[in-house]
Formats: structure tokens, sequence, C-alpha cells
């Protein structure tokens, strides 16, 4: 295993990653590092690679060329399993919950890698396995607290409104008690009052748990309020990494994707 | 009014997590278990027990076991007649190999040959979903089938080319063949398939039944939550191949006392399917339900006439039945899509509110 890494050591390091699904070139030659306890903002235009750079993160899809180096460790070729394992959980632009599940169910889902009893206990459930289900429970009624979804519980996730759907996803990630953790637009779609509550909940669990927050964003306001740094996509070739200051001024941005207030 | 749950606090997650949280609900479960286990031993005629409770809950047995892969982990499968048939031919063996044994250990231990067929036949759905899935399992049916006709060593080179029960003693009572009365066999059956949905409700709801259900609504936020789609399929198949073979069996020695090939052929397959769908997918109580609607209702029908007091003519009775379960099966799936037990659920929903249309 690799040494404990401190906040504001660099935890994953893209060096020159380049993915192309046929003759489209998802992502060119981009580098960029996410440094322990920040949040890191990706944005950039439509079709600009910013959800590619997520899944070649949490090992989707694999680059063809440059290396990842997460931890300390080069990565290779890496199951999304794997990345689980090592502590990236992520949240999907378009929601993806067990729809048939109750909000319970999908947070405690979250925790299936944590939970080790195996088929024989599970049969019998009363006894270890049924302890440790309520080892878990309780965990997950921390994140359901947390987020303030205690009424939802037992409601069918696919009855949620929309924004509450959300917010139970981010639940389900966070039950993973993840190190990196990657948003998929978490506030695509939402009303102000929502994103509020939202951007609440991210400075939340990255200030009180340290998490590493990635999140790709395109409400301009939310991601200059909550980012210490961000990195500029367009085409899949990076335009420009700073802080949201720096980003905010830089003419190549402002021409791609920015606009100027008329 | 008479069923709610109010005052009915939970302190612990445990209590809170039962299978039946609401005190109703297990009064019920009590009934209807003292009904199976002294009613209907004690006033049962050994036709009712023959036609309608034996292969009840043998069915619900093999729909449960469908359910787990169907309707808990999302694939489709056409071959749970095939596996009832490796559960029956693979009794039918080690019974005639190793006549002492206890039947009973027998019919268990031939669910897994039937789990480890499963899971052959479940590694197609690795690659393939949905529609192409079936299409794949029943190359299982037919795979099988035509294994269960060509090769005369699984029927032990019988001329007729069917499996026949063996008498077989356990606990100083016959359970199976000629001798075997009903209650005793009703008992056994009983038994089993008691246990082996306790066993199946206790899968269901903990880990392992929450990978199987996350493979099913969203297998890619499953795999990055940690579920291996390998295992989670796999397993799903085997246990699920377990409990149709285990019901094969028991089908052959408890209630047919015979079988051919045509007992486990597609249309066996398709019926198992229909009881899981029509009684909801994913839901152990369903299954329960579906196999009622299919295997009892149909013989309850048959047999009403003549309790009443009505004469009809057996022809034409076979007749009505039919155009009746077609018209019930339409009417059922037009008023609720998820099947009996989803209609059950909303009927309690109802009865939590009465006399109020809502809460």
């Amino acid at each position: 295993m690799s040494n404990e890494i401190m906040p504001g050591d660099v935890l994953l390091e893209l060096d020159d990653v380049s993915l192309s699904f046929g003759g489209v070139k998802a992502i060119r030659n981009v580098g960029f590092d996410i440094k322990k306890g920040e949040v890191r903002a990706i944005i950039g235009p439509n079709g600009a690679g910013k959800t590619s750079m997520l899944n070649v993160i949490n090992g989707f899809c694999h680059p063809q060329e440059g290396t990842i180096t997460y931890k300390g460790v080069k990565r290779h070729d890496m199951k999304p399993y794997v990345a689980a394992t090592q502590g990236i959980a992520r949240t999907f632009q378009n929601v993806a919950l067990f729809r048939g599940m109750s909000t319970l169910d999908n947070i405690m889902a979250g925790r299936t890698l944590k939970m080790h009893k195996n088929f024989f206990w599970q049969l019998f459930y009363y006894g270890p396995a049924r302890a440790e289900e309520m080892e878990h429970r309780e965990k997950v009624e921390q994140v359901i607290d947390f987020l303030e979804i205690a009424h939802l519980r037992r409601t069918p996730v696919g009855q949620l409104p929309y924004g509450l759907q959300k917010r139970v996803e981010l639940a389900r990630a966070l039950a993973m008690e993840p190190e990196l953790l990657l948003l998929d637009e978490p506030m695509a779609g939402m009303n102000l009052e929502e994103k509020e509550d939202m951007s609440r909940f991210i400075l939340e669990v990255n200030g009180e748990f340290g998490t590493t927050i990635a999140l790709i964003e395109h409400d301009m306001g939310v991601v200059m309020d909550l980012s210490d740094r961000v990195v500029v996509l367009n085409y899949g070739a990076k335009l420009a990494d700073g802080t949201p200051a720096e980003v905010s001024s830089n003419q190549d941005v402002i021409d791609a994707y920015l606009g100027v207030a008329h | 009014m008479f069923y709610r749950e109010t005052g009915q606090f939970k302190t612990t997650y445990e209590a809170d997590s039962a299978i039946f949280p609401i005190l109703q609900d297990r009064i019920g479960i009590a009934l209807m278990l003292a009904v199976a286990f002294v009613v209907i031993p004690l006033t049962g005629s050994d036709f009712f027990l023959n036609t309608m409770m034996i292969p009840f809950l043998i069915f619900a047995l093999a729909a449960i076991g469908l359910n787990i892969l169907t309707g808990y982990t999302g694939q489709i499968s056409l071959g749970s007649g095939a596996f009832m048939g490796v559960g029956a031919y693979s009794c039918y063996k080690m019974a005639s190999l190793f006549p002492d044994m206890n039947l009973i250990v027998l019919v268990l231990f031939s669910g897994f040959f039937s789990a480890a067929a499963g899971m052959i036949f479940g590694l197609p759905s690795l690659r393939i979903k949905g529609f192409y899935l079936v299409v794949t399992t029943l190359a299982a049916q037919f795979f099988l089938t035509w294994a269960f006709i060509r090769v005369a060593w699984l029927y032990n080179y019988n001329d007729s080319g069917a499996i026949d029960t063996l008498p077989r003693k356990a606990f100083g009572l016959w359970i199976s063949g000629a001798e075997a009365s009903p209650v005793t066999r009703y008992f056994v059956v009983l038994c089993i398939v008691i246990a082996m949905t306790w066993f199946a409700s206790n899968l269901v709801r903990g880990r392992i039944g929450r990978s199987w259900m996350m493979i099913r609504d969203m297998d890619i936020a499953a795999e990055l939550m940690g579920v291996r789609p390998l295992y989670a399929k796999i397993s799903a198949f085997a246990v699920s191949s377990f409990y149709c073979g285990v019901a094969g069996s028991m089908m052959v020695f408890f209630w047919l006392g015979s079988a051919e090939v045509e007992s486990f052929d597609e249309n066996q397959s398709f019926l198992i399917l229909f009881m899981v769908i029509l009684g909801g997918l994913g839901s152990i109580m369903g299954s329960y339900m579906g196999a009622a609607f299919i295997v009892v209702l149909p013989v309850a029908l048959r047999a009403a006439p003549e309790f009443f007091g009505i004469t009809v003519n057996p022809t034409n009775m076979e007749h009505y039945t039919i155009m009746i379960i077609g018209a019930l099966i339409i009417f059922f799936l037009i008023v609720e899509p998820h099947g009996l037990a989803r209609l059950w659920q909303i009927a309690k929903e109802k009865l939590r509110t009465w006399p109020f249309p809502y809460a």
C-alpha cells in the first residue's frame, strides 16, 4: 500500500491522457491533478469530454494513452469494481438510482463493499448477518440524517421528485465513505432552493469529512463559489487550469465557454 | 380501521427491518401456518391434497426460484422446466444408486446438480440481456430435454423412457411410492417449501439480495458500488436453479409418482414464468399467489359444480375453466400489471386508511 496522503498532497494525477471512441477523440492529451481535500471543478461546453474524464477516472473507459496515478500508484487497466474498492464513488448526470428499491435500500446498496458475511450466514439471516446489517444500517442512518431525507426512507425512489432523487444519489455515494467523490452535474435541473441545499451539502461533505470532490457543473455561480480549482475542457483538450478567479478572467475560456455579459 | 399500525413503534433497527413489521401481518402469517400444518392435514381429503395442495406448494417453490432470477435479478429465463428436470433426473439417479439414503436428503441434494446446470447456462447472461437472453435460456431448455430423451443412463435404460418413483421410507413412514399416504407426502413437501421460502426471504433482504436487485435496476451503477456482475448473475442463476431443481424432484417423488420428459418441456417453463408475472415479479408472496392462480384455480373450478350439486357436462366444464382462467388473467393484468402481490399491497394500503379515502 502507498503511504498516507495528507491534505494538500496530490491524490489523483492524470498525465497526457487521450481517449477516443473509433474516430472520435473524446479527450486529447489532457493532464491535471486533484489534491486531497479540495473541491475540483471540471467545466466546459457540451461535448467537451467532461463526463468521459470522470469515466476514465473511475474505470469505465480505458484511455488509449497516458497514465493515471491514484494514491501514488500508477494505474493501468482498472475495472469500476476495483475503483470502488479504492474509495472512488460517483453520481451520474442522469440519475442512476435503483428504481425498484426504496430510498433506504438504495443507500444501503452503497455499503455493499463494506459487508462481508458470506452466503451461508445470509441464508440464516439471524445472527452474524443481521448484526452486520444493523451495524451498517446505523451508518446509513447517519447519512440519511446528514442529508435530511429521513422522511423518505421507505419511499420507492422512482416516486421521488427529481431534486430529491439527486440527493438520494449523493447519499448513496456518501454511504460508500469515499475518498474521492465524483459528482456529474449534481445541480442540473434544480431550482434555486435545491441548488442552495446541494451546495451546502457539498461544502459540508468536503469540510467535515475531508472528502475530495471533483465536480462537473454548468452553473458558473456554483462552480466559482464552491471550487478551489477549476479545469476547463474544450473539444477534449485542456483550455485552462487554475483558481476560479484566474479561469474566469482567462480570455480563451471567455471566448469558448463563459461569454461576456451583455 | 382493522389493519392499522398506529401505536406500533419500532425502537430498534432489528424490529424495523423485520419481514413483517406490522403485528396484523404476523398474526395473519401465524394463522396461515396453523391452517397449513393443522387444519388441512386433519380435514383435507386425499383429492384435495393430491390435486391442489401438493402441486400448489411444489409450483410455488419453482416460482420462487424463477422469481429470484427474473423478479429480483432481472434475468428472464425460459429454462426453469429443464432445471426442474435436472433436479428430478439427478434425484432419480441418486435414489437408485444409493437406495439406503434418506430420500429427503437426496431431493435437497439434487438441487445442487440443477444449480450447476443453471450456472453453466447462465454464463451467456454476462453478455446478453433481455429478450436475447430468453433465447439462450431456451437453448438450455432444448438441450436438456434432448438429454433426458437420448441419454438412457439417466432413466436407467427403462423401456418406457420415464422415471418412476422409487418407494422410500423416512422416519419409519413411506414418503414416496404407492404406499405413501397423501398426508405424509404433503407434510414432507410443506416442510421443505416453508424452509426454503424462509431461506429465500432471508437472501433477498440481505446484501446478496440487494446486489441482485442492483444488477436488475441499474447494472452500471451496481458495478460502481462494488457489485461484480459475474458473481451476482451467476449466483442468482445457481440459487434459482437450485429451487427449481428441488421443485422438480419433489414433483416426481412426492406428487406425480412418475414423469416423462414432457413434464419438463418448455410449456412447463412458460407456466412458471406466467406464475411469476401474474403473482408479481420480485415478490416471494407473489410466487405463492401466482402458483395458486395457475395450479389451484383450474382444479377448483372444475370441481366447483359437483361441490355445489350442479351437474355440468365435464367436457363443457373443461372449456368453461379455460375461458374463465383466461379472462381472469387478462382482468388481473389490466387492473394491476405488477401482479397479484402488488394488488394485495394496494388493498392493504386501502384498508389502513378505511373508511377515509387517504390518510
